[in-house]
Parts: C-alpha cells; structure tokens; sequence
C-alpha cells in the first residue's frame, strides 16, 4: 500500500468517525443526566439531514441546516416530554425498549414522509469532484468541514460544560441526582435539555456529513451501535473520550476495507463492539459503571 | 399440571375450530398464512421464555431464526452429485443422508437429506447461541440489548455481503421437506390443510415442551433467578448456566421456525434477519405479557397473521413499532394487566376460579 493510499483511508477513517464520535458524545450527554442508554440516538442523525435537506430546497444552506438542528433539538425534548419524562422509576428494560420504540417509529415517520430515497446536502464549498491535495491524498473541502464541525461542536459542548452556569447544573445532576435536585437544580428540565442537546449535535454532524456519507430514512439504528460502541470504548459517561474513540473506530473501519471485502464494514465494527464489551467493559479510559454482572 | 393439559387440548382444538371455520367461511387459503405465523410463533415463543424467565433481553433473535433458515436452504440445495460416486458419498447415500430432488432448471441434484440439514441448522443455531451466550449474559440491561443488536446486525452484513448466500435476493429453490408419506413441509397448494396441522403441531409440541419445563426444577430456578439474582444465587442456583440453557433453548425454537418457513416458502432472505423482525418479535411479548407464554402465543398467532395478511399495508413496521411503544410505556405486563382503574383486571379476576384451586 502506498502512503498516499493509506492517507485516503485515513481520510475515509475520519470522516466516518466524526459523525460517530458525535453520536458517542450524544450518548454519553443523555446517559449522564438520565442513567438511560438512548437506542434513538442514531435517528436524530437522520432527522437532521433529512430535515436540511428538504429545507435546503426552499432556503439558502446556513439557514436551512440551522432550522433543521433546531427541529430536530425539539423532536428530541419532544421524545423525552412525552416518553420519557412522566414514568415512574422504570426499569432498565422498560426503557431500554421504549426507546428502541422511539427510534423505529420515527424511523417509520421518515420513511412515510421522505420515501426510501437515498439524500444528500449539497458541497458547502466545491463540488464532489473538487479536492485538496495533501501529502498525494486527494482530499474533499467536506471532509474539513465535517471535522471542524467536530471539533467546533466539542469545544463548545466543553465551554458549556465547564464554563455556564446551565452546564454545570447540568454536571450536577449526572453526579447526584438528587443532591442536586436538593440545591434547587431543575433536574427535570435539564433532561429534557439534554435530549435536545443530544439531538441538536447528531443533527449538525448528520447535516455536515451528508454530501459525503449520504443520508436514508434506514441509518440511524446503524449509526446507534457505533455511536455506542465508541460511547463504550471511551468509557460510558466519560463524556469526551468517546470523541477519540470515534476516530479511532473510524480508522479500523476504513482500513479493514483493504483487507476484507467492503461489505463486511459494518461487521468488523460491531465485532469490535462485542469484543470490547466482553473484554473491556469500562472502555479504555474507564467509566463509572460496570457492564458486567459480578458474581455470576 | 391438570390446567395445563386442558389448556394444551384447548390450543388443539382451536387450531382444528379455526381449520374449519376457515373451510366454512370459504377461506381456505388463509391457513396458508396461519402456517407461516405458525412458525413465527415458535420464535415469540422461545423469546417470551428469554425474556419472562430468564429476564434477559435478545434484540436478535431473528438472527437465529435466519440461521436455522439459511443453513438448511443451503445444505439442501447443495450440488453434491460429483460427489455421490466417492467413498464419502457413498458412505453418506447409505447412512441416508443424502437426498436426490429436482433443482429450478429441472435437472437432478443430490444434496444433503432434509432431516440432516434440519439438525445441523438447529444444532448451528444452538452453538451460535452458546458461543455468544457465554460472554453476553454477563452483561447486564443496555449492554446485553446492545450486544444482541450488534450480534443480529453482524448476522446481516454476513448474509447480504456473501455471495454464496445469495447476498441480497437470500436463497431460494429449496426442496420440500418429506416428513412422512405423502406429507411433505412445502409450497404446493394439494398440502396446505397438511403444512397447516404440522406447523401448528410443532406449536402445541413446543408449549408442551416449555411448559414442562416451566413446571420442573428448572423453571422454579428460572423463576427465581428473575424475581432476585443475588437471592437466587445465594440458594445455591448456578445462574449463569440456566440464562445460558435458556437462550440456547430459545435460539434452537427460533431455528425449528426458520427451518419450517425455509421449507414452506422454498427459500429464505436477509430480510428474516432484519432488526425489524426481531423487534416484532419483542413487540409480540410484550403485547402478550413477559412471561406469558400463552398470552405471546395468542398475540403472536394474530399480529403474524394480520401482519402476513397486509391488514397494515405500508405502515406494517410501523404497527409493530407503536404497538411496541404503547404497550411499554401504558401496560409493561402486557396488554392483559392494564388497568385503566383496574376495570379489566377486576374483570378477568372474576372470570378466574379463587387463587389456589387452580395451578398457574
């Protein structure tokens, strides 16, 4: 293999692993608040992207990507308001299946309200023929695009995290729930923010990455498991290592491509997820929780 | 044990009652989907026990369904004729394990004997589910249902990217199933009111069998592993080893079933795999109630037939999803315990005899 074909799968590797690690963060923002593993998680992806691009037909790029992350944030607070917010202590199980149901009924939505088609945004600059040249790697403007978003939407995350007073009521509550709630932190709300939130940052990549990688009615529960898996490899509720995690998931998948034949992708990935799920259940960089029962 | 008896004849004469009404109302080929839910049901069965007795989640059990599916049409549908006239097919022809039927193009091929095929599919299926079984019933909650999604989705690629499987279109040109005589599991029109009672045969045979084994030692053990783990343990119970029997006991149904169905419809595709199907399956427990092995039966037999029926048009997967939803979020029992002021429950309390003269 030559470098330059090595630095096109990197490429691939990163482009792909933008929007996982996106997805890995909004996993790792819910289950925080909430304790709860979001199946949905991959759907707000395609919500995004779909909703931009019927958008984009009517309204210039910025506005129509800007409107479809705002749709999208009030589908997901629209999830937890009405499915999430008024049980009463429920089960690992019970939510674990509800929000599996969340994500195939919206799933259906988008299949009744877009069709099977397969969509895509437009470059936002260029065209899908024009590249940069970098180390004999030809290199799409998109692919700087979605990695600045990345980095755009970490840092961000970051600052709100760390520097609002919403953030940090909102670390609050994934430390202690009811301590918080006990220093007069709205704990309910701030779930409901963080569903938004989670959605809102799933839209943006879908938006970004969509030229590239394209965007189907069907991805979501594909985009959940790798979401998941880089969620899980960088230690659930670690919040930003699933960001490393991401790239790195992305790399593997886009080199196992040159040894194994395209189409078992998607297989390489998820047996990467069972292996770290038997082997190293806290991730790399560890987590609070344990993923395996003890004694038996 | 007497109540279940009497519920095990009342489920044969209700297939037989639904046969004839289905002669009498003039709709004789309805027993044609009756049959295919038939074999669906054998999974929701199999899944209920998962799920209600073992607690445990599978967000893939139509993996194990396709399994048992693809590997039959696969061995039967092989081209073994070359190797008819070596020691080995010799050996084979006389232990009867191979099988000469007619291909698509009408030529003769030798392939191996339905029955073998059938063990092997489910004994594959079986191995399939110990093998991940192992690390997987470690895991708890999210993780194991993320752990059985990503196993089913591994399934999927594995089929659609696999030429020799018939990627994309699944397999197809498999030979009827001779089970004794003239009676045969296939797609031919004169063995529709047969495929129909063997179908639902299996059904009855398979509640026999899992309520045998609800009633026995190690349904007790199941029982308690799911109301308290750690209290089970500490009773001396080897959890570990019934969660594992169980999935393995649930994942070998799931094989019958796809077996079944391969043969019924002469072919299988990726689509039995799918995510889709096996959250049907979850959505037909929980409907009839986790735990309920009757309750999954009867939702099973009519969601799979209405379903099969395109009672739902386009919006089948949707059905299924909201069905799914509602139940969970409303009545996470199954529909038979919601209580809108305990109205329903009230009632069927006073259609049951007082607790205590009647087993469960």
């Amino acid at each position: 293999m030559t470098t330059a074909l090595v630095l096109q799968y990197v490429v691939a590797g990163l482009t792909y692993g933008t929007i996982y690690a996106v997805v890995g963060v909004g996993f790792n923002i819910v289950y925080s608040a909430t304790g709860i593993i979001n199946f949905a998680q991959g759907e707000f992806v395609m919500l995004g992207g779909m909703t931009a691009v019927t958008l984009a037909a009517y309204l210039p790029l910025p506005l129509a990507i800007a409107l479809a992350v705002l749709v999208t944030m009030a589908a997901g607070a629209l999830v937890e308001v009405a499915f999430i917010r008024w049980l009463h202590r429920p089960s690992v199980l019970r939510m674990v299946i509800i929000t599996i149901g969340v994500s195939l009924v919206l799933r259906e939505v988008a299949l009744h309200l877009w069709g099977q088609q397969v969509r895509a945004l437009p470059y936002f600059t260029g065209d899908e023929v024009s590249a940069l040249e970098i180390g004999g790697a030809r290199v799409s403007p998109q692919v700087l695009w979605s990695l600045g978003t990345c980095l755009l939407i970490v840092a961000a995350l970051w600052l709100f995290f760390q520097r609002t007073a919403l953030g940090r009521q909102m670390r609050a509550c994934a430390q202690g729930r009811e301590a918080a709630a006990l220093c007069g932190v709205p704990t309910r709300n701030l779930v409901t923010l963080a569903f938004a939130l989670s959605a809102g940052i799933g839209a943006l990549a879908g938006c970004v990455v969509s030229p590239i990688t394209y965007t189907s009615y069907g991805i979501g529960t594909g985009l959940a498991i790798k979401g998941f898996t880089v969620a899980v490899l960088g230690g659930l509720g670690n919040s930003f290592a699933a960001v490393g995690a991401g790239f790195l998931v992305g790399l593997l998948e886009a080199l196992s491509v040159s040894l194994f034949p395209a189409a078992y992708k998607d297989v390489i990935s998820v047996g990467l997820l069972l292996a770290i799920l038997f082997l190293r259940p806290a991730g790399l960089f560890g987590s609070r929780e344990r993923a395996r029962l003890e004694a038996t | 044990m007497r109540a279940r008896g009497l519920r095990l004849a009342g489920l044969a004469a209700a297939v037989v009652a639904v046969h004839l009404a289905a002669g009498w109302a003039g709709k004789p080929f309805y027993l044609t989907q009756l049959t295919m839910a038939g074999y669906y049901t054998l999974v929701a069965v199999g899944l209920s026990l998962l799920m209600g007795f073992a607690g445990q989640i599978s967000l893939g059990h139509a993996a194990f369904f396709a399994i048992g599916g693809y590997t039959s049409a696969v061995l039967t549908t092989l081209d073994l004729t070359a190797w008819r006239g070596g020691w080995a097919g010799a050996l084979l022809d006389r232990a009867g394990l191979l099988f000469a039927h007619p291909d698509a193009t009408g030529a003769t091929v030798v392939s191996v004997h339905p029955w073998a095929a059938a063990v092997l599919a489910v004994a594959l299926a079986a191995a399939v589910a110990a093998l991940i079984g192992v690390p997987a019933l470690r895991l708890k909650g999210h993780y194991l249902a993320m752990a059985t999604l990503g196993f089913g989705t591994m399934v999927i690629a594995v089929l659609v990217g696999t030429e020799r499987l018939g990627a994309a279109d699944g397999l197809s040109g498999v030979p009827p199933f001779p089970l004794w005589g003239e009676v045969v599991i296939g797609g031919a029109r004169a063995g529709r009111v047969a495929n129909y009672y063997v179908a639902w045969g299996l059904v009855v045979a398979a509640m026999w069998l899992l309520g045998n084994l609800v009633e026995s030692r190690v349904g007790r053990a199941l029982r308690a592993i799911h109301g308290a783990e750690d209290a089970a343990a500490s009773m001396g119970i080897d959890v570990g080893r019934f969660k594992l029997a169980t999935l393995v006991i649930s994942a070998a149904l799931a094989a019958v079933g796809g077996v079944g169905l391969t043969h019924l419809t002469a072919g299988i595709g990726p689509g039995e795999a799918s995510v889709m199907k096996s959250v049907r399956y979850l959505a037909v427990v929980a409907v009839g109630g986790m735990g309920s092995l009757w309750g999954t039966l009867a939702t099973s037999a009519l969601l799979t037939f209405l379903s099969l029926r395109g009672t739902f048009g386009t919006f089948d997967d949707a059905v299924f999803a909201v069905i799914l939803l509602s139940v969970m979020l409303f009545s996470p029992d199954g529909v038979l315990a919601f209580r809108p002021g305990g109205a329903v429950k009230a009632l069927l309390g006073r259609l049951r005899p007082a607790p205590g003269t009647e087993g469960p």
